[in-house]
């Protein structure tokens, strides 16, 4: 016979469990949202990758261009953001995951095996790119430098990355991220499509 | 004190990137291969309530939490820089799986080899920031 306080502790067990689960799309979508909506409520702006150039003007880049010359003091604020993305980053990893495999579509996870990732969703990152091993080859080191290298180079020439322009401008409805947006998806594309297998390949 | 708010809402981001498994190099993969609505279906239903929220932010004339109107800054108006900048960071998000939000988090998780891919960020945006006014804007 269950009591009250059984039945209260299945739920919360249940609640964990759910917790503890990949969370679906139309949660997650919206909660994303919800940290734009937060943000602009606190009189600021939704874009992560604001922090790279800030991280450029504190490291002194200022000495090499106008562009680094601002008070980046002013931008504390998002650096908080970003410190407390690593600890969510830390948190989720560490207290909110049942190490569950991604659940890919089986024709990605054959694919990738064509393209040499073997495990594809065992982790959140391929050990083909990310592990020590592939760091400490020329070719891995490059492809980890030289892929942030185009993030780091490309979002700021876009003015904006996923944060700032596939979210934030599309949600205030402004052309320029619609461009933005279908930049990031023709060189995606190409990347993925094309270019993969002359990386990867073979 | 006025920081711990946005101490809170980076880790709320964090833990809703990290469950919602956007920051997976195979999710991005997945995405650029049209193999699952997964990624579509966050970036679209964050579009739609964002687009929803806004609406209804301008509309109710809501004031920020310290009280002042709130402003949303508008994009300049180009396609260059946009399209030549997009498809340079598309090529930079599908090959390392990660844009600058994900970076972070995933260090976060533990994958401390994505401190590479930062490291590249950091250079990359120096050099932009070095030889910009050389390029179409």
């Amino acid at each position: 016979m269950l009591v009250a306080d059984d039945v209260s502790l299945l739920y919360k067990f249940e609640v964990m469990e759910i917790l503890l689960q990949p969370w679906p799309w139309y949660v997650t979508g919206p909660l994303i949202a919800l940290t734009m909506v937060l943000l602009v409520y606190f009189g600021k702006t939704f874009g992560m990758s604001g922090n790279l150039r800030t991280l450029c003007a504190i490291g002194g880049a200022g000495k090499f261009a106008e562009f680094f010359k601002f008070d980046w003091k002013g931008e504390r604020w998002n650096l908080t953001v970003l410190i407390g993305a690593i600890l969510g980053g830390f948190i989720a990893a560490t207290f909110l995951s049942d190490g569950s495999v991604i659940d890919l579509n089986p024709q990605t996870v054959s694919d990738l095996g064509v393209l040499g990732f073997n495990g594809a969703g065992n982790a959140l990152l391929p050990p083909e790119i990310y592990s020590w091993e592939s760091v400490w080859s020329p070719r891995g080191l490059l492809i980890l430098i030289g892929g942030g290298f185009l993030v780091g180079f490309g979002t700021r020439y876009a003015g904006g990355c996923t944060s700032g322009h596939a979210i934030t401008g599309l949600s205030t409805l402004q052309w320029p991220s619609l461009v933005a947006v279908i930049g990031f998806f023709i060189g995606g594309l190409v990347m993925t499509h094309f270019l993969f297998p002359l990386i990867f390949g073979s | 004190m006025k920081f711990i708010k946005f101490l809170l809402v980076g880790i709320f981001f964090g833990i809703v990137l990290v469950k919602s498994e956007a920051v997976s190099w195979y999710r991005i993969f997945e995405m650029f291969k049209f193999q699952s609505f997964h990624m579509y279906g966050i970036i679209g239903s964050a579009v739609v309530v964002g687009i929803i929220s806004i609406w209804l932010i301008k509309r109710t004339r809501i004031k920020s939490i310290a009280g002042e109107e709130i402003v949303l800054p508008p994009k300049d108006k180009s396609i260059a820089r946009y399209l030549f900048g997009g498809t340079i960071f598309g090529f930079g998000w599908a090959l390392a799986g990660a844009c600058p939000g994900p970076m972070y988090i995933l260090f976060g998780t533990g994958a401390v080899t994505i401190l590479f891919v930062i490291i590249g960020a950091v250079l990359g945006t120096f050099i932009y920031g070095v030889i910009m006014n050389k390029l179409p804007h």
